[in-house]
């Protein structure tokens, strides 16, 4: 199998390719304000240094988030767009799941990544593998009792040390954990889910107040 | 016997400025497919189009509605010659999801990208209608988004701006005097309708920017739909009951006197004898009459495509698309960007390595896409 892994879901621009045993090549840039074009580029590399080209790729999985949503649906839409014309089925993985992967913690411990706004994305953890709620936005403060006291990784808890006192990296997801991630579970039988993003929040849109009198009164 | 048209260049284009999520493909300037999903009613009782909305729904339907207009066409991705998608103006983030599948999609082909101007789509669509635009051509583009005069002597490299409007585009002042009305969103179709049985001098509505100093091609609209806005309210705040037929037929007249009136004046004074006229509000059924009436009147050709040609769609990016490829233009980078300012006198964003020596034009131009 030859997996190919995107998420654009944090300021990072990642990429990877798994061959089913290890990960063979890989490219990660941080630029919040430029997925959109650095993402084609990067796939581009790292096939090329792999020494292969797409439509040898067997499956695509992608970081469905939670992210900041502009650039989520860069890596979101490229994957769907790649499985239809390449024929190969997309999965989706949480993109905090492979926050989390990477860390190879064995305990409890909160991934948090940036949601802007003074929140956070976040999820606990009772390890590396195994996720113990669903990922929800919410302020630092608001969560303080529930993550105290736990290690904390990713941006997110990095960026508010006054409830994330055991905060430390990776502070950005990486493709090839995701890749890793994904590979490990497709192998063991698994069924991932489908590639849909996780906004977690409604899109900013407000019902206009009643028609407002020009008539000077 | 051999088809001559199979020479022709095979595109797909892929439109998500706005709302309108639209896939089509054509064969030079043949129509194949035109395939499109909204999400019109999702914004309607927010009254407007909200970005996020239209972003989230275009992540949905990009990938069924590529696969529609394949259908449609009865062609294969793999004997497309190209992919063009509308890199600007428009929406940032939705306009992000078109490009973000169209490069997915090139990509994976192998086929060459062409990040394409959505205002020159809109005058080259006409082609599918009424075959090659004629050089010159006058363009009059109106919809909610857009309100300008441009004139283009080869739509894949020379679209020069005449005018604009300077406040609200003449789609926008459709939606607002159809708020006031109570008439719902969006406003075009429904004032249209209502106007057909109303008295277009029922009111005399004032003309923007029409005075001897005024600008000769720009267009305003805010002072008339406050003047609508006003005279409604003076009706009820009378207790009088609002004549909502003679309102929307005067306010339709009002705005479709000065955009006929000064596209046919820019006409006489370039000395083209062609007009074109495209934007979801060339659907309206006055404004294309009286275009016809003062066009026929000054000797001058007007060519108007199917409504549905004029809204939004994939097939008119398609159809700028295939020109490029049929006039050699060098094909974007796989680094292009979403530009929701893209300038109108860039009708394509040509790589950065390719240098074709009649290009150079626009080629310079370009210099500030990534600021
Ligand atoms: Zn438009």
């Amino acid at each position: 199998m030859l997996l190919l892994a995107l998420d654009t879901a944090t300021p990072a621009v990642t990429v990877a390719l798994h061959d089913g045993t290890a990960v063979v090549a890989s490219s990660s840039q941080v630029d919040a304000r430029r997925h959109g074009e650095l993402l084609l580029p990067a796939v581009d590399r790292v096939l090329a240094e792999a020494g292969t080209r797409l439509d040898a790729v067997t499956a695509v999985v992608v970081g469905t988030g939670p992210g900041p949503y502009t650039g989520l649906r860069v890596g979101l839409m490229t994957a769907d767009t790649f499985g239809l014309a390449l024929g190969v089925p997309v999965h989706g993985l949480c993109t905090l799941d492979a926050l989390a992967f990477a860390t190879d913690l064995d305990g409890p411990f909160v991934v948090a990544t940036d949601a802007r706004r003074k929140e956070v994305y976040w999820a606990r953890y009772a390890d590396s593998r195994t996720r113990v709620t669903e990922p929800a936005v919410d302020r630092p403060a608001d969560i303080a009792d529930e993550v105290a006291g736990l290690p904390a990784v990713g941006a997110g808890a990095l960026l508010y040390p006054d409830t994330f006192s055991e905060a430390h990296g990776p502070e950005h997801v990486s493709a090839a954990a995701l890749a890793s991630l994904a590979a490990g579970r497709l192998a063991a039988g698994e069924e991932l889910p489908a590639p849909r993003p996780l906004y977690l929040r409604r899109p900013d849109a407000q019902v206009p107040k009643n028609y407002k009198v020009v008539t000077p009164k | 016997m051999a088809d001559p048209r199979r020479d022709e260049p095979l595109v797909l284009g892929i439109e998500t400025s706005c709302d309108e999520t639209g896939v089509g493909i054509v064969r030079g300037t043949t129509l194949l497919a035109d395939a499109i999903a909204s999400s019109v009613d999702e914004h309607a009782r927010f009254g407007g189009v909200v970005p996020e909305v239209a972003s989230r729904a275009h992540l949905e339907a990009m990938v069924p509605t590529i696969r529609r207009a394949l259908k449609e066409a009865g062609v294969s991705a793999k004997d497309l010659d190209g992919i063009a998608v509308t890199a600007g103006p428009g929406l940032a983030g939705a306009l992000l999801v078109g490009v973000s599948a169209a490069k997915a999609f090139a990509y994976a082909l192998g086929k060459p990208l062409y990040g394409v101007n959505h205002l020159a789509s809109h005058i080259c669509v006409d082609q599918l209608e009424h075959g090659p635009l004629p050089e010159p051509t006058m363009a009059l583009l109106v919809s909610g988004g857009h309100s300008s005069l441009l004139l283009s002597t080869d739509i894949t490299a020379d679209v020069k701006p005449m005018g604009a409007t300077i406040d609200d585009a003449a789609g926008e002042a459709f939606d607002k005097v159809a708020r006031v009305l109570n008439l719902g969103f969006p406003g075009g179709p429904v004032i249209d309708r209502y106007a057909r049985e109303g008295d277009p001098e029922a009111i005399a509505f004032p003309r923007g920017l029409t005075g001897p100093r005024d600008a000769a091609y720009d267009f305003s609209f805010s002072g008339l739909k406050t003047a609508v806005a006003r005279w409604i309210e003076a009706k009820r705040a009378a207790g009088e009951e609002v004549p909502v037929r003679d309102v929307s037929a005067s306010f339709q007249e009002a705005v479709v006197d000065v955009l006929t009136r000064k596209a046919v004046r820019a006409c006489k004074d370039q000395g083209v004898d062609h007009l074109m006229i495209g934007g979801g509000v060339a659907a309206n059924s006055r404004l294309r009459a009286l275009a016809q009436e003062r066009c026929e009147a000054a000797g001058i050709r007007l060519r108007v495509p199917r409504p549905k040609l004029c809204t939004d769609n994939g097939a008119m990016v398609a159809a700028l698309g295939a020109e490029m490829v049929a006039r050699n233009r060098a094909a974007s980078d796989w680094d292009l960007s979403a530009d929701s300012s893209l300038p109108v006198t860039d009708p394509h964003v040509p790589g950065h390595q390719h240098t074709h020596g009649h290009d150079h034009v626009h080629e310079v131009s370009k210099e500030n896409l990534y600021s």
